[in-house]
């Protein structure tokens, strides 16, 4: 990352941030009691889960794939983890396994996408059927999580001044991105998602390592998402198999509204971070209104990612078009 | 018997069918009166017709689905497509009491506008239709629960509610709406050279523009045709319950609808597809969904079996998989 870039690179990331200051500061001007250190720091809090999952997204996405069974491997990983505690199996294990069998699943996919040439949608889709399907076969319905390990765990709260605090969730969350920065922007493996998103045939002429770089990516994100999965079982306290329905477009959506190019090869984990702000700022403020429902905040994404869509297309107009 | 077996693969919708009766078979040992056919009131009852309507949704779906994917693109948009379709009606009827036909008219426009304005992102604005699409998947349901406030809106009208529960010659009068869908729609693209066209556009985009086809009317049209035939689904679908419920209806639909196409042996790169084959296709999904009810698996578990099967028929259809089965077996002989 050297900083001396021309300037309609940054420009995605810019507009980003100026979106989110526009966002945040006109809700803290409409709504009492918004612009406080508590409903910030809530921000963190309540879309941890999102957050982790859109980072393990933003690599994907740089690598030029697309994983659409985030919000399934979720909604898999705290079923898991609660019917293993259920079981009586340690916490420690159950989380373990959990994450494991993300990571598995995500290389799975990712070697089947390389190895035989299938459109990541497709394969993704695949992989969101058969994750979901597993979650309601291990558990009809919620399960509530019971464990002295999980409780400590789940009522950690780091108090700052203003009422304001931090849960387990969000520092798993912070902790997250700072390794997907340091993985994306500053080591070899970062540079080679960059290379074979941007083009897979130059990338594969430099003597890159397609494979194991594709692979990757898409076991880190669903170590990802198996992690967001744990930090949603800290939030509700709770496995739930139905948990996460959809979730796979809000995260899209946070990538894309953060800059990162559905195209592959473009893009910065600092820019997911404001989209998922993004994101967290108009529910709150949905939230804060009262009067505005839920479906509002879909129309709103809806809109911000066709707006980004389109400042991205009329940036890169100039570069050769990519398929798919 | 090598050139009887080449002659019947090289047609692709025979594999749809054959999984098809081969699922049919399974269901008449296993499933306890699957083909037990009533007569009441001179119409015809049964597992097997209830498959058909209930059908009748993810048909038109993978119908406009199957041009789409043969230009090679996908439209993520059809479910919320359905919501908004389904949502307009109910206000129509119920708050404005609007005439059926105008009903219908306005309700099918409205989804053939949110397909026109996916054509228009994606042919004018270059956009990639799985990110185009995604977007009025994403917002378009917010659309629907906004007409309808977000409540499960219930109707009566009865022209409305025949369209999804009605007979017609003794059987459910969806079924003449898929058989007229499918056959009108065969034969405007195989009597004209709409269908050359759309494979030639999925083929090769680059050559088609330059030998002069109006790829962008192309594009344009085949995501309209995907939002009218969705809005009809919508319209059945809110029928079939009398309400419109903005936030579960056609939810998952897309998938069944892309599954259905793919299985019937349309390619997902494009350039090359097939009617009839999407038609056994979404018989396939619709017979498997109907049986695993049947059986007993819970619905909410039923896609582990629907993921194995798309998976499946996937590596099936990618060149290197099929190259490497054949290096396995000359490598054996």
């Amino acid at each position: 990352m050297k900083l001396p870039r021309p300037s309609t690179e940054w420009l995605p990331l810019m507009s980003t941030v100026l979106v989110w200051l526009v966002l945040y500061v006109g809700a803290s001007v409409a709504y009492e009691g918004f612009f406080s250190a508590r409903v910030f720091l809530n921000l963190f809090n309540d879309n941890a889960a999102l957050g982790i999952s859109a980072l393990g997204m933003t690599l994907v996405i740089l690598s030029g794939g697309i994983d659409l069974s985030v919000g399934a491997v979720l909604a898999l990983s705290t079923t898991l983890v609660a019917a293993l505690i259920k079981a009586g199996c340690p916490a420690p294990i159950a989380m373990a396994c959990s994450l494991g069998l993300g990571t598995a699943l995500g290389a799975g996919m990712g070697g089947l996408i390389h190895a035989y040439r299938l459109p990541p949608f497709l394969v993704t889709l695949g992989g969101m059927f058969l994750a979901r399907g597993t979650a309601f076969w291990i558990s009809m319905e919620s399960m509530a999580i019971r464990n002295p390990l999980y409780d400590s765990v789940t009522d950690y709260r780091i108090a700052l001044p203003g009422k304001a605090f931090l849960t387990a969730g969000s520092l798993m969350f912070l902790g997250m991105m700072i390794l997907a920065w340091l993985v994306a922007h500053r080591t070899p493996f970062g540079r080679n998602l960059y290379a074979l998103g941007g083009n897979e045939q130059s990338a594969r002429l430099m003597g890159l390592p397609i494979l194991k770089t594709r692979v990757s990516a898409y076991a880190l994100n669903g170590f990802c998402s198996a992690l967001a999965g744990l930090a949603m079982t800290f939030y509700m306290g709770s496995g739930n198999p139905a948990i996460g329905m959809g979730m796979e477009l809000d995260v899209i959506a946070c990538v894309v509204i953060g800059g990162t190019l559905l195209t592959g090869g473009s893009g910065w984990v600092a820019g997911t971070l404001f989209g998922v702000l993004i994101f967290g700022t108009i529910q709150t403020a949905i939230t804060f209104d009262g009067r505005l429902n839920s479906y509002w905040s879909r129309m709103v994404i809806g809109f911000l990612l066709l707006a980004f869509i389109l400042l991205q297309r009329g940036l890169t107009r100039n570069r050769p078009a990519s398929h798919t | 018997m090598k050139a009887l077996l080449q002659k019947a693969g090289s047609h692709v919708w025979i594999w749809p069918l054959l999984g098809w009766i081969a699922l049919l078979v399974l269901d008449a040992i296993f499933v306890d009166g699957f083909f037990r056919f009533e007569i009441r009131e001179g119409h015809i009852y049964g597992t097997f017709v209830d498959i058909l309507h209930q059908g009748s949704k993810v048909l038109l779906l993978a119908l406009g689905m199957t041009l789409v994917i043969g230009t090679g693109g996908v439209d993520l948009s059809v479910g919320s497509i359905m919501a908004i379709s389904g949502a307009l009606a109910a206000v129509m009827v119920t708050q404005t009491e609007s005439m059926f036909a105008i009903t219908v008219v306005a309700a099918l426009l409205a989804s053939m506008g949110v397909g026109l304005l996916n054509g228009t992102l994606i042919a004018l604005g270059g956009v990639q239709p799985i990110v185009a699409t995604l977007i009025f998947m994403v917002s378009g349901r917010g659309l629907a629960m906004l007409l309808t406030d977000g409540q499960i809106l219930t109707f009566e009208d009865p022209a409305l509610v025949f369209l999804g529960n009605g007979h017609f010659l003794g059987l459910p009068f969806t079924l003449t709406l898929v058989a007229l869908a499918y056959i009108l729609t065969s034969l405007v693209l195989r009597k004209t050279a709409a269908a050359l066209y759309v494979e030639a556009l999925g083929d090769n985009p680059t050559a088609s523009r330059l030998v002069g086809l109006p790829t962008r009317t192309i594009r344009l049209s085949v995501y309209a045709f995907s939002g009218f035939c969705a809005g009809v689904a919508g319209l059945i679908a809110a029928s079939n319950i009398k309400a419109a419920d903005s936030s579960r209806v056609g939810e998952m639909m897309e998938l069944d609808a892309i599954f259905a196409v793919i299985v019937g042996g349309t390619a997902l790169t494009g350039g090359r597809f097939t009617l009839l084959g999407s038609f056994f296709g979404a018989l396939l999904i619709q017979t498997l969904t109907t049986t695993m009810y049947n059986l007993g698996v819970p619905p909410a578990v039923a896609p582990v079996p629907k993921a194995i099967t798309i998976l499946l028929v996937c590596l099936l259809q990618s060149d290197r998989f099929r190259a490497h089965f054949r290096r396995e077996r000359s490598a054996a002989s």
